[in-house]
C-alpha cells in the first residue's frame, strides 16, 4: 500500500497539496486490495503450502521446475505470447496507418469493424473458427474437392498463435490508432523540411513517437496470450501454461497444489513483462506540447495508392472477421456438418432467443457499461497518480491493477465466493456473493488493465507544460485536470472504454462462478448455456451476434465522437 | 432502467416474503433443453412453487456448493456424473432426505441406481457408445465401428475423438469400465491405440459431440444422450452401443441445510414419478428413464436398457475399486495420453505403417521390431496392484488422505516419474517401428 508520505525534493512544485491525490491513491489502493489482492491471495496461498501436512513449503516450485512438462508448457507459452505480438503487429500496423495517415473514406468504420474480433463469445468462437478453418472446415473441404490438399491452420502451437493474433490485435490497433491521432503535426513537418519522407519518415519519427500507445498494445497481446487459456483449450492444446493451470484447478475432487503455483508464476510473470516494458520506456520524453491540428497531417491518396489500401485493408479484414463470418453463418444456417455451407437458413434461431432471452441482453448492457466506466474512471486516476504525483508506491497502484489480467477468471471467481460469501447486505439484496453487483465488480476488475494501459498511454503523450501554463494562469488543480488533461485524454480514455466494455461484454470465466440466478445472467452466460446442447448450437450462435452488435454499435459510436472531437479541435486551431 | 426496477421489486416483495417464497433453487450442469420441460411440468403440478435453475458445469457447481456451504442458497444438486456426487456426499454436503418413489429397480445394468446411503437419487440413465457422422463416414469411406477393437484399427487413424478422463465424468467411466472390462493391462492398451487414432481429446464433454456433429471428426466416444439428442436435433449422426458397456445413472440430490427442504423434496419425488419420467423421452432431451414402464411411450427404435438384448456384454461395474482409483486413473490419463498425444500418435502410426509394409513383405526381422514397438507402446508404469495400493492412491488425494499411510511421493514427483516413462518409450517404439520399415 502506498504510504502518504511525500518526497518534497523530486517533486514538482505543481501542486501545493497532494492530499487529493493522496486519498484517491489510497482509495484505490484498498478498492484493489479488497476486490483482487485478498481474494486471489486466499486462493494462491495453497501454492506455499505442503498439500499432506499444510506446513509452509516452497517444495511446489521446486517441483514445478522439475518437471519436464511444466518446463515445455513455459517455453510454449513464451514462444506463442512472441509470436502472436509479431502476427498481431503485422496485421494491426496497416490498419492504424492506412486510416490515421490518409484520408480514407470508411475510417470509422473500419476502426470499429477492428475491434470486433475482441467481443468472440467464448464456446461459439471456436465452433465458428473450426466450421471454416478446420480439418474439414469450409476452406479444407474446398482445398481437398478441388486441389486435393488441406492446410492445417487450427493444429497446434501454430493454430494458437493464428487465433490469438486474430483475437488479440485489437489491442495493438486501438491504443497505436489513439498514439498517432496525439502525434503533433510539427514533428511530421520538421521531419519533412529536413528532407524525410515516406516509410523512411515513418520509421524514424512516426513510430518512435507513437511508441507509448504501441508497447501499451503490444504488452497487453503479450500478457494476455501468455495467460489465455479458453483458445489453447478449444483448439486442445494442453502443453502451455495456462491450461495446465485450469486443468489442474478445476478438476472435481482434485487437489493439486501445481495448479496454484502455475497461476502465481503466470501473475509474477505478467507483471515481470510489465516492468520490462516500463524499463524500455524509461529515460523517453512523448509528451506533445500543441495539440495543433489534432495529429498528422492527412494526405489524399491517388487512385493507384487507394487501390492497394483499400485491398490490404479488405485482405486483413476478411481475415479477423471470419470467425464472426462463421457465427452469423451458424446463427442464420439450419444444420451444418461436414459442408462449406450449412444445410439451409432460417431466422427460427433469433426468433427462439427473443421470445427467450431479452433479461440477458439488458444485463450485459448494465453489468459490462457500469464496469467499464468503473474501469476509466480508476484508469485514469491511477495513470495520474502514477505518471503526475510522487506519491510513495505509486508505481505499486499499476502492479497491483495490472496483475488482475494475469489471474485466471476461476481463481478470482472462487477468490470472490470464499471472501464474499455469507456476508449479507442490506435492503434485502441477499448474500453479497450471489448479488448481481458482485458481477460488476468481478468484469471492473479484470478489464482495469485494459483501460489502465490506455489511459497511461494517453497521459504520456499530454505535456506537463500545459499543466504548467494552466496553473500558472491561475487554474486550480482539480480545474486543470478537468479542463486540460481530460480533454486532452479523450481518445485514451475512450479507446480504454471501448475495450474494458467490449471484453467485459463476452466475460464468462468468473461470471460463471458469481452467477447467483439466471435471471441476472450476462450473455456470455446464456451463449454457454445453449452451446451445451446440440439443438442449441443455432441459438447461441445468435446471441453471440448479438453481443456483436451490441458491442459494435458502442464502438461505432464512440467513435463517432473521437472524430467530431478532432474535428472540432482543428477548426479551433485553424481559427487561430 | 430493469436492474431499479427489479430492485423496487425485490424491496416490495420483502414485505410479504412469505407468501412468495416457496423458491426451489436448483444448481445444473444440464443445458436448458432438459431444465426447461422439467421446470414447465413441475411448475404446472405445483402452481405455488417456482424453480429457479442455475447453471453450472459439473466442477464449477462443486467448487460453488463447497464455497458456499457456511450459509447454503441452494437447494438441489442435478448433474450426471455420480463422482461428483460421490465428493459432494463425502464432504456432507448432501442430506438425507426420506424421498419417496415407486417402480424404480435397484440396479440398472450392474450399476446401482440410488445411493446406498440415501443421500443422492439416479433419475435417468446412461449408457457409452460410439457415436459418426454418416457423412463423414461417407466421404472418407470408412467402415462403420461398432466395438472398442474397432476403433484402434489403423484405417481410423485420425478420425477419432474423445474428452479426457479428468474432465468429464462421464469419460472416466468410460475408461474404467474399459478397464474393469478387460483387465488393467490389456484395457489400457486398448485406450492407448484408441488415442494414436484420435485427433483429439477435447478439455470439455461437450466438445466431442460437437466435433462430430460440425463433421470435424468421424467417430466420438460419447454418452449416449449426447448421440440421441444430436440425431434429434437433425445431424447426420448415429450412436452405436458396444457390447462393452456400463449403464450409469445420471443423479439428483438434496443439499444439506437446504433453504426449502420441503420443496427440494416435492421437486426430486416429481422427477422420479412416472410424469417426470415421460419428461425424458422428449426429442431434445433422450435420456434412458430408470423406471421400465416409462419405455412403453418410448419412439421406435429407442434403446431400452431393461430388455435382453441390450448391450449383452454389459459389465458388473465394481463401483468400490473405481472409486479407490479414481483420481489416479485421471491422471494417469492425462500423463500418459492427453498430454503426450503427438508423440503417442508419432508412434501409433509408425507401428501401423510398418505393420503394414511388413504384412507385404513379411518380413521376419521387421516382425520382431514391431512386437518389440507394441510392447513398448503398452507398457504401464505401475500395475493393477500398485494403483489399488493406499501408499499410490492417497498421494493423489491428499487433503483426504489417512495420515498414517506413508504415501511413495508428491503428485507432482510422481506424475514427472510416469511422463519421463511415456516420453521415452513412445519414442523409442516410433524408432524401432521405423526401423521395421527400412527393412521391408
Amino acid at each position: 500500500m502506498p504510504a502518504i508520505t511525500d518526497s518534497p525534493r523530486r517533486r514538482l512544485t505543481l501542486f501545493p497539496n497532494l492530499s487529493g491525490a493522496a486519498v484517491a491513491g489510497i482509495a484505490i489502493a484498498i478498492f484493489l486490495m479488497a476486490f483482487l489482492i485478498l481474494p486471489v491471495a486466499q486462493v494462491l496461498y495453497v501454492a506455499f503450502l505442503d498439500a499432506r501436512t499444510g506446513a509452509f513449503t516452497f517444495q511446489n516450485f521446486q517441483d514445478f521446475f522439475n518437471t519436464t512438462l511444466f518446463r515445455e508448457s513455459f517455453v510454449n507459452s513464451f514462444y506463442v505470447s512472441a509470436m502472436s505480438v509479431v502476427v498481431a503487429t503485422m496485421i494491426a500496423l496497416p490498419l492504424a496507418y492506412i486510416t490515421t495517415r490518409f484520408n480514407f473514406a470508411g475510417t470509422a468504420a473500419i476502426q470499429a469493424l477492428g475491434i470486433i474480433p475482441l467481443i468472440m463469445p467464448p464456446f461459439v468462437g471456436a465452433v465458428a473458427m473450426s466450421l471454416l478453418f478446420g480439418r474439414n472446415g469450409s476452406v479444407n473441404l474446398l482445398l481437398n474437392q478441388y486441389f486435393g490438399f488441406r492446410i492445417p491452420f487450427m493444429e497446434g502451437l501454430n493454430g494458437v498463435i493464428l487465433v490469438q493474433s486474430i483475437h488479440y490485435f485489437p489491442f495493438i490497433l486501438i491504443n497505436l490508432s489513439a498514439s498517432l491521432r496525439n502525434i503533433d503535426r510539427s514533428m511530421e513537418e520538421a521531419a519533412q523540411n529536413l528532407g524525410s519522407h515516406g516509410m523512411r519518415m515513418f520509421r524514424r519519427i512516426v513510430f518512435p513517437l507513437a511508441m507509448p500507445g504501441y508497447l501499451a498494445g503490444a504488452a497487453l497481446v503479450f500478457i494476455k496470450v501468455f495467460d489465455d487459456l479458453g483458445t489453447p483449450l478449444l483448439l486442445n492444446v494442453n502443453n502451455m501454461l495456462a491450461p495446465q493451470a485450469y486443468l489442474r484447478i478445476t478438476g472435481v475432487g482434485i487437489n493439486d497444489p501445481m495448479g496454484y503455483v502455475i497461476s502465481f508464476i503466470l501473475v509474477v510473470f505478467s507483471v515481470f513483462s510489465l516492468w520490462a516494458s516500463f524499463l524500455f520506456m524509461r529515460g523517453k520524453d512523448y509528451a506533445t506540447v500543441q495539440k495543433g491540428g489534432g495529429g498528422l497531417s492527412r494526405r489524399d491518396l491517388n487512385t493507384r495508392e487507394k487501390w492497394l489500401a483499400w485491398a490490404t485493408i479488405l485482405l486483413i479484414l476478411a481475415l479477423v472477421l471470419s470467425p464472426h463470418i462463421g457465427l452469423l453463418l451458424l446463427a442464420f444456417g439450419t444444420i451444418w456438418s461436414f459442408s462449406p455451407l450449412p444445410d439451409g437458413f432460417t431466422v427460427q434461431h433469433f426468433g427462439t432467443i427473443f421470445t427467450q432471452s431479452t433479461q440477458y441482453v439488458w444485463n450485459t448492457i448494465i453489468y459490462a457499461g457500469t464496469a467499464a466506466l468503473i474501469d476509466v474512471v480508476l484508469g485514469c486516476a491511477i495513470a495520474y497518480i502514477v505518471i503526475r504525483t510522487g506519491l510513495t508506491g505509486r508505481k505499486w497502484l499499476d502492479y497491483m491493477a495490472t496483475a488482475a489480467l494475469a489471474v485466471p477468471g476461476v481463481v478470482l471467481g472462487i477468490g470472490y465466493l470464499r471472501m464474499f460469501h455469507g456476508i449479507q447486505l442490506p435492503f434485502g439484496l441477499g448474500q453479497m456473493s450471489s448479488f448481481w453487483g458482485i458481477i460488476i465488480i468481478a468484469l471492473a476488475v479484470r478489464r482495469l488493465p485494459y483501460a489502465l494501459r490506455a489511459c497511461m498511454a494517453a497521459l504520456q503523450q499530454v505535456s506537463l507544460s500545459l499543466e504548467e501554463a494552466a496553473e500558472s494562469l491561475g487554474a486550480s488543480r482539480t480545474s486543470t485536470i478537468r479542463r486540460i488533461v481530460v480533454p486532452l485524454m479523450t481518445g485514451g480514455i475512450l479507446a480504454g472504454f471501448v475495450t474494458s466494455f467490449a471484453t467485459a461484454a463476452v466475460e464468462l470465466s468468473a461470471t460463471i462462478m458469481l452467477v447467483g440466478r439466471s435471471s441476472d445472467a450476462p450473455l456470455a452466460y446464456g451463449i454457454y448455456l445453449y452451446m451445451q446442447s446440440p439443438a442449441g448450437r443455432g441459438p447461441g450462435a445468435a446471441l453471440g451476434i448479438l453481443a456483436v452488435v451490441i458491442v459494435a454499435l458502442g464502438t461505432y459510436l464512440s467513435q463517432r465522437i473521437i472524430e467530431r472531437e478532432r474535428s472540432r479541435q482543428s477548426t479551433i486551431s485553424d481559427q487561430h | 432502467m430493469h436492474k431499479i426496477l427489479k430492485l423496487s421489486a425485490t424491496a416490495l416483495m420483502m414485505t410479504s416474503a412469505a407468501a412468495f417464497a416457496d423458491t426451489v433453487t436448483v444448481v445444473t450442469s444440464f443445458s436448458k433443453d432438459l431444465t426447461d420441460p422439467f421446470k414447465a411440468a413441475f411448475e404446472a403440478a405445483n402452481p405455488d412453487t417456482t424453480l429457479e435453475v442455475v447453471n453450472r458445469n459439473t466442477n464449477a457447481a462443486v467448487s460453488y456448493l463447497q464455497e458456499t456451504r457456511g450459509s447454503n442458497t441452494t437447494d438441489i444438486m442435478w448433474a450426471s456424473a455420480p463422482d461428483a456426487f460421490e465428493v459432494l456426499k463425502e464432504q456432507g454436503l448432501l442430506a438425507k432426505v426420506d424421498v419417496q418413489y415407486e417402480g424404480i429397480p435397484d440396479m440398472i445394468g450392474g450399476y446401482p441406481v440410488h445411493d446406498a446411503d440415501g443421500t443422492y437419487f439416479g433419475f435417468a440413465a446412461s449408457g457409452y457408445g460410439i457415436m459418426y457422422n454418416t457423412r463423414y463416414v461417407e466421404a472418407n469411406e470408412l467402415p462403420i465401428a461398432e466395438e472398442w477393437e474397432d476403433l484402434k484399427r489403423a484405417e481410423y487413424n485420425g478420425h477419432v475423438a474423445m474428452s479426457s478422463p479428468s474432465r468429464s465424468g462421464t469419460t472416466h467411466l468410460t475408461v474404467e469400465t474399459v478397464l474393469q472390462g478387460e483387465g488393467w493391462d490389456d484395457g489400457w492398451a486398448t485406450w492407448k491405440w484408441i488415442s494414436g487414432n484420435m485427433n483429439t481429446v477435447t478439455e470439455r464433454s461437450f466438445g466431442v459431440p460437437d466435433a462430430v456433429n460440425s463433421g470435424a471428426t468421424g467417430f466420438g466416444i460419447v454418452i449416449d444422450f449426447f448421440g440421441l439428442s444430436s440425431k434429434a436435433s437433425g445431424f447426420p449422426v448415429e450412436l452405436v452401443y458396444p457390447s462393452v458397456t456400463a449403464i450409469v445413472p445420471a443423479n439428483i440430490g438434496i443439499i444439506e441445510n437446504a433453504p426449502n427442504q420441503d420443496g427440494a423434496k416435492r421437486f426430486v419425488e416429481f422427477v422420479l414419478s412416472p410424469e417426470g419420467q415421460k419428461v425424458l423421452l422428449e426429442p431434445a432431451i433422450m435420456r434412458l428413464p430408470v423406471n421400465p414402464d416409462a419405455y412403453a411411450d418410448a419412439p421406435e427404435g429407442f434403446p431400452n436398457p431393461f430388455s435382453e438384448d441390450f448391450a449383452p456384454g454389459a459389465i458388473e461395474f465394481d463401483v468400490e475399486k473405481s472409486g479407490m482409483r479414481y483420481e489416479l486413473v485421471n491422471s494417469l490419463f492425462d500423463v500418459l495420453v492427453t498430454y503426450r498425444l503427438d508423440d503417442l500418435r508419432a508412434a501409433v502410426s509408425a507401428v501401423q505403417r510398418a505393420e503394414a509394409a511388413q504384412a507385404e513383405s513379411g518380413n521376419e526381422e521387421a516382425a520382431a521390431l514391431i512386437a518389440e514397438a507394441r510392447a513398448l507402446i503398452e507398457a504401464m508404469p505401475i500395475s493393477e496392484e500398485q494403483a489399488l495400493d493406499p501408499s499410490y492412491t492417497q498421494a493423489f488425494t491428499v487433503s483426504r488422505a489417512d495420515p498414517a499411510t506413508e504415501v511413495v511421493g508428491r503428485q507432482a514427483e510422481i506424475e514427472q516419474e510416469w511422463d519421463r516413462f511415456a516420453v521415452e518409450n513412445y519414442a523409442k517404439a516410433r524408432q524401432l517401428a521405423e526401423q521395421a520399415i527400412a527393412l521391408n
